[in-house]
């Protein structure tokens, strides 16, 4: 699909959803990356489905790898969003983090929910964000805002013409 | 060339859309490093303010030199799990660990048993009169050179010159005798809590303990060797939660192995069990296998609530406190659970009063003094309501993790409650030697004992029996010198406090405690130990 056939209210609404899913991502990364006793075992040991293998993920041998990758995860796939570089994969990288959040606890009727601000049947805000990265995959609009810019530019005219 | 053309047609607004998102990512970066900074910066600042040191006890010397001959009485539940902390594990036990491990790959019970350091005994004796038991033992520990002998009585085995030691685990009422026979022959005592079943002979075994310094006494409160409990101690020494007027600390159970409905073995019968030995100096009865297998519904054997689990909490407290032996007890409660035929109540609250008792405080010097103790049971609910220790300035909840939480009236804290650096809601320190490990608690009443630290610790992060620590403290005493954290001085404040409050039950008014005379006063005519004791 051709972007270039968006309104400009279209193509804004679309990178500020790029922008705030980017913004979200990067202060997740962040704000465990400059704490030190941050880890992802206890989210991981009271996984409620597929317990084994999150059990495995928490254990001592693969929690700091675990803790590691999902920091640069975060922060990786938020740059990614809000510098408008490489979003494609971006949005792939994102997708497969939060499906495992997603998995770990899903919002199954009968499964115990833990502590959340509102209340969810199968859909939670995981899944939206997963649907949003989905939308930002098909229209990453880097030409409207993104540092690929740079490199669009010599073709620009091109596009255009 | 043409490039460069198009690059000069780079405007404001062309580098806006392709730099944006840098100050973003600039804005976002620093906030949150900036909130995660201020974060660590203020629990350095608490940490720092509070300073409490989580430190483990010294270890106990080396288990070095000949073997220790040890002689075990009552091989019962109890005596079981002694001989286990000591290294010894029944067959049945055994065979009965490895099946719970198939079951369950997860299960590390036996796991734990085999990685135990060898304390370097001998299980050189068993007294137990119930056959059964004692064949037992014999067969399970007969073996890889260890030599045992079945005595038929504790006179026997105490006077035979064939062990260095006795571990005491019978019912109540042969606490004292059997450790004052044993002290009094030169024989090392461990027993069980509590370490005595009337008043009377508190004194007498308090005597027997300092006539024959060389015989190590210690009693079975092994919580002594919890970590969280050295870290509660040293909690109370900096004055962190100010005059603590209230100490709560509960028992609330509610399944019948909790209520002393132990099973009946079906091997029990008057042939194989010595009826009149196991009574003693108990009221003669006839036989009787529910007073043999259930003995602590009676007062004849047992002490109810007051002697079997408000010691544990009395002396966890005691421990961390060491507010000794209380001016006055009151006490009320009934059967209202297991109305079986027992005669020791399965409801109960106790008020043990310490007007004299300070932790330290915050305030005006001469505004705080006194202090009250409240154990409230119950074998029939079991809501964990926590053992909490409430100060003006912090109440510190306590079992095997400890949680401090800053009062909202506290004067130490008002300040930094103030610029909201503390928040009353949120712990102000937490210390859980568990962090990095999880624990498998397999029955109701055994988390129950776990929440208290009383089943286990941690030393280094690994999971530690406390009875195999505690057992082992004895041990060391009695190699390498020293006294043991429970001894006579500890066990006679845990049994003074229990009588006073079995006595306050049985006999509906309060129970005075007089310190200079180290006596609790009696009315004219009054039989302290009748009244405790009887059936009434």
């Amino acid at each position: 699909m051709n972007t270039l056939n968006f309104s400009a209210n279209q193509r804004f609404t679309l990178v500020l959803l790029r922008i705030l899913i980017g913004w979200h991502f990067l202060y997740e990364g962040v704000i465990k990356a400059y704490n030190p006793s941050w880890t992802a075992k206890g989210y991981l040991l009271s996984a409620s489905v597929f317990k084994p293998f999150f059990t495995w993920l928490a254990g001592d041998s693969l929690i700091s790898s675990i803790n590691m990758l999902n920091i640069a995860g975060l922060i990786a796939v938020g740059i990614s969003l809000l510098l408008g570089l490489k979003v494609r994969w971006g949005c792939v990288a994102g997708i497969l983090l939060l499906v495992f959040y997603y998995l770990a606890h899903p919002p199954f009727a009968g499964l115990p929910q833990g502590p959340s601000e509102g209340s969810y049947w199968v859909v939670n805000k995981n899944l939206i964000e997963i649907a949003a990265l989905l939308v930002i995959y098909q229209f990453p609009l880097t030409a409207t805002f993104g540092l690929e810019n740079l490199f669009l530019k010599k073709n620009k005219t091109t596009v255009i013409n | 060339m043409a490039n460069d053309n198009n690059f000069n047609k780079w405007n404001r607004r062309d580098l806006l859309k392709a730099l944006g998102g840098i100050p973003i990512v600039g804005s976002v970066w620093f906030a949150g490093a900036d909130l995660a900074g201020d974060a660590k910066r203020e629990k350095q600042f608490l940490l720092e303010t509070l300073n409490i040191k989580a430190t483990p006890p010294p270890e106990s010397g080396p288990m070095s030199g000949k073997p220790l001959r040890v002689g075990v009485i009552g091989f019962g539940i109890r005596g079981e799990q002694l001989c286990r902390a000591l290294g010894f594990a029944t067959n049945g036990w055994l065979k009965e660990m490895q099946e719970a491990l198939n079951n369950n790959p997860k299960d590390t019970r036996l796991k734990d048993f085999k990685a135990q350091e060898n304390l370097n005994i001998q299980l050189a004796g068993i007294c137990d009169v119930f056959d059964i038991r004692a064949e037992d033992f014999v067969a399970s520990f007969n073996r890889d050179g260890n030599k045992v002998k079945r005595f038929k009585t504790h006179t026997e085995m105490i006077n035979s010159g064939e062990v260095d030691a006795v571990v005491i685990a019978t019912p109540d009422h042969w606490h004292a005798p059997m450790s004052i026979e044993a002290l009094n022959a030169g024989v090392h005592v461990y027993v069980e809590k509590p370490m005595t079943h009337n008043v009377s002979e508190t004194y007498t075994l308090r005597d027997a303990v300092t006539n024959n310094p060389k015989a190590v006494f210690a009693v079975g409160h092994q919580h002594r060797q919890t970590q969280s409990f050295l870290t509660a101690q040293d909690v109370i020494r900096k004055n962190i939660l100010g005059h603590v007027s209230l100490v709560q600390t509960n028992t609330n159970r509610n399944d019948d192995n909790g209520a002393w409905q132990y099973d009946i073995h079906e091997l029990a019968s008057p042939k194989t069990i010595d009826w009149d030995l196991f009574l003693g100096n108990a009221p003669k009865e006839d036989f009787n296998l529910e007073h043999f297998f259930r003995w602590r519904k009676w007062w004849a054997y047992g002490s109810g609530l007051s002697g079997d689990l408000l010691t544990h909490d009395y002396d966890r407290i005691n421990c961390v406190l060491g507010m000794g032996i209380p001016r006055s007890v009151t006490a009320s409660g009934g059967i209202y659970t297991h109305r079986d035929g027992r005669n020791v109540p399965d409801v109960l609250q106790v008020n043990m009063e310490f007007p004299d008792f300070s932790t330290g405080g915050s305030q005006e010097k001469g505004k705080e003094k006194g202090m009250t103790f409240v154990y409230s049971a119950t074998l029939g609910n079991q809501f964990d309501r926590g053992t909490v220790l409430m100060g003006h300035d912090g109440s510190m909840d306590l079992g095997n993790r400890i949680s401090v939480y800053a009062d909202p009236r506290s004067t130490k804290y008002a300040e930094l409650i103030k610029e909201q650096r503390i928040e009353t809601d949120v712990p102000i320190y937490q210390y859980d030697p568990a962090v990095s490990g999880t624990d498998a608690v397999t029955s109701a009443t055994a988390k129950y004992f776990a929440n208290k630290g009383l089943l286990w610790t941690y030393r280094d992060g690994k999971r530690v029996d406390s009875t195999f620590l505690h057992l082992r403290e004895w041990l060391s005493c009695i190699r390498n010198g020293g006294t043991p954290s429970c001894s006579i001085k500890e066990g006679f404040d845990e049994a003074i406090s229990a009588h006073m409050a079995g006595l306050s039950y049985k006999l509906g008014r309060r129970i005075d405690w007089d310190s200079v005379e180290q006596k609790i006063i009696t009315k004219p005519g009054e039989d302290l130990d009748a009244a405790l004791l009887g059936n009434g």
